[in-house]
């Protein structure tokens, strides 16, 4: 299988701060490639780079083959861009937003009359075709904005945090219209710091932190790194928390994360299960609830870096059952 | 690994089964008419928004009617006169200050990501930028075209006819051609809308006022008169005059002035604009 992105190396410095610091990465055709980091990790940059908005200072990139800038016509034949930094124009109707990109992708009028129509069809704005932008919800907008980037039928999409703003409903539509996308065979690189979005979407998973890829691989390799599981544990009385929390940290010798009254971290050994038990036991201390599992993303995280990602529902916890 | 110093045309046809869209090249025809298509969409927003629509009708005749009504009486005794001697100074007065638009959409564009869509696409690089500035350009025609209205509506008669209003607009939008290239790279550089309101507009005042546009510099201080008299404005507004009102009025000096600022107006601007454009990310 070939790879549909390949980059070596990029870097990208803005005044005194870098952006990029040697990133590589591969983006699978056919395949939804993740990329997850915090605010500021350097992803919206990747994208832009992908997508021959902005040259690398060095290292190079190739999209469906060509190189992004010295062939970056032939990528942008082949690419579509939604998210962050793409926008529709507010003042222009759904419908003359579709038009005026199929047109200046070299429709005919009637061809780029009907593109739209479709396009408007399949993202349920037939009925607000003819209403400026502007009037839009937040929802309808980034639909607008997706259609917009599929106007020339890409065969590779860049959606850069696609959902971020949205409710939940708008969410799982968007989704489901980045499935339906890859069952026709499009390469999708989406960027999110919505760690569920990328358990949820990715086939392959790669994790960036202040410009550096920290960790890349299939969801279910990332949580392996992170421990094969985690120990969660809930005391009856909330006071018993801190005491409960030293003997985990002392026995995994890993970093503890809290959450209410719970408190959880990675498991290396399967000895450090009934360890905890014995010495819970002997302090004396009730336990509500102790139980093994598969790490989340945002464990895996932590485990990475050191810290959380800093996104806004860090404690959104990815059910198992999404990955076979 | 290596770069293929061939497009693998392979790679990019067997690996998905979409076809590559948009021209195959990038021809001077492409950019005629991409740079149209981007143009259709500017004047799009001209019948959209009823800001512009305001700003386009009524502050022109708001102005028109103001100086002739208010000033007119008391600059030249009579105000048919003031206004004979107000119209090419007004509506190059006007048009000026339309120029800052062009900075101000460029600016919201980039903002809000607009650009950045159309950069994505396979089209020409400078076709945002042809689009734009074309279409301020036929927002200058409507400037000129509602104040010679309103002009005409209360008693003004070019002297020269038509050819004389043809005349005078030809180089009224020529110079305004120079200076949009001002306003697109203020826009460009500044980062937000206000800074580039601001900016665009300060450097306005002291060129249309300061200039032969509503007073006659020998009627001002001398250091004042100085100044309006190598002010590209003043230039500008005697040729216009010359041409519209007629009378004894030289025109080719002035025109030729109005010539020589143009070219250095567009030749210091039009490159920092167009590196402005490219650099901006």
């Amino acid at each position: 299988m070939t790879d549909a992105i390949r980059a070596e190396g990029l870097v990208k410095r803005f005044r005194d701060t870098t952006a990029l610091d040697g990133i590589n990465l591969r983006a699978r055709t056919g395949a939804v490639l993740g990329v997850l980091g915090p605010n500021g990790s350097g992803k919206t940059t990747t994208v832009r780079i992908l997508s021959t908005l902005l040259q690398p200072d060095q290292g190079h990139a190739t999209v469906a083959g060509f190189d992004v800038v010295r062939q970056a016509h032939e990528v942008r034949r082949r690419i579509g861009l939604t998210g962050q930094y793409a926008a529709v124009d507010e003042e222009l109707t759904g419908n003359q937003n579709l038009a005026l990109i199929a047109r200046l992708l070299d429709f005919s009028r009637p061809a780029a009359r009907a593109r739209a129509a479709e396009l408007l069809d399949r993202f349920a704005l037939t009925d607000a075709a003819d209403r400026p932008a502007k009037t839009y919800s937040g929802g309808m907008r980034r639909r607008l904005d997706l259609a917009a980037s599929l106007v020339g039928q890409p065969s590779l999409l860049f959606l850069d945090e696609p959902t971020t703003g949205l409710d939940p409903h708008s969410r799982n539509e968007l989704w489901d219209v980045v499935r339906g996308l890859v069952d026709d065979g499009v390469t999708v690189l989406l960027t999110t710091q919505y760690l569920e979005e990328a358990d949820q979407l990715a086939d392959d998973i790669i994790v960036f932190d202040h410009g550096t890829v920290i960790a890349e691989g299939t969801p279910e390799q990332l949580k392996a790194r992170a421990g094969d599981q985690v120990l969660q544990l809930e005391t009856v009385h909330p006071e018993h928390l801190g005491r409960a929390t030293a003997i985990v940290e002392a026995v995994t010798e890993r970093g503890v994360r809290h959450s209410g009254t719970e408190v959880s971290a990675a498991v290396t050994d399967p000895a450090m299960l009934p360890a905890v038990v014995r010495q819970l036991d002997d302090a004396q201390i009730p336990v509500a609830e102790l139980a093994l599992r598969k790490p989340s993303l945002d464990e895996v995280f932590l485990a990475l870096t050191g810290h959380t990602a800093q996104a806004p529902d860090t404690d959104s916890i990815i059910p198992e059952e999404a990955h076979p | 690994m290596t770069v293929t110093t061939t497009p693998s045309v392979e790679a990019g046809s067997t690996a998905t089964p979409m076809r590559p869209t948009g021209p195959a090249r990038l021809t001077p025809a492409a950019l005629v008419r991409h740079g149209l298509l981007l143009t259709w969409r500017s004047l799009l927003k001209i019948k959209r928004n009823p800001e512009e629509i305001l700003g386009l009708t009524f502050m022109p005749i708001m102005f028109v009617a103001l100086f002739v009504f208010v000033f007119g009486q008391a600059m030249m005794g009579d105000w048919q006169v003031y206004r004979d001697f107000l119209m090419p100074g007004i509506i190059a007065q006007s048009v000026i200050f339309t120029t800052i638009g062009t900075g101000i959409t460029l600016n919201t564009d980039i903002q809000k990501g607009i650009f950045d869509r159309f950069r994505s696409l396979p089209v020409t690089r400078s076709s945002p930028l042809v689009g734009a500035v074309l279409g301020d350009l036929v927002r200058y025609f409507l400037t000129v075209v509602v104040i010679l209205a309103v002009g005409m509506a209360i008693g003004f008669r070019p002297g020269n006819g038509l050819v004389g209003v043809l005349a005078s607009t030809a180089v009224i939008m020529v110079f305004a051609f120079a200076l949009c290239w001002i306003s697109a790279w203020i826009g460009l550089v500044m980062r937000t809308q206000m800074a580039v309101q601001n900016f665009g507009m300060i450097w306005m005042f002291p060129l249309s006022f300061g200039s032969s546009a509503f007073v006659d510099p020998n009627d001002m201080p001398g250091w004042m008169a100085a100044f309006a008299e190598i002010n590209p404005v003043t230039h500008v507004v005697d040729t216009m005059r010359g041409l519209l009102v007629g009378g004894d009025a030289p025109v080719t000096e002035p025109l030729l002035w109005t010539l020589g600022w143009t070219v250095v107006i567009t030749a210091v601007f039009f490159p920092l604009a167009a590196r402005a454009y490219r650099n901006r990310s």
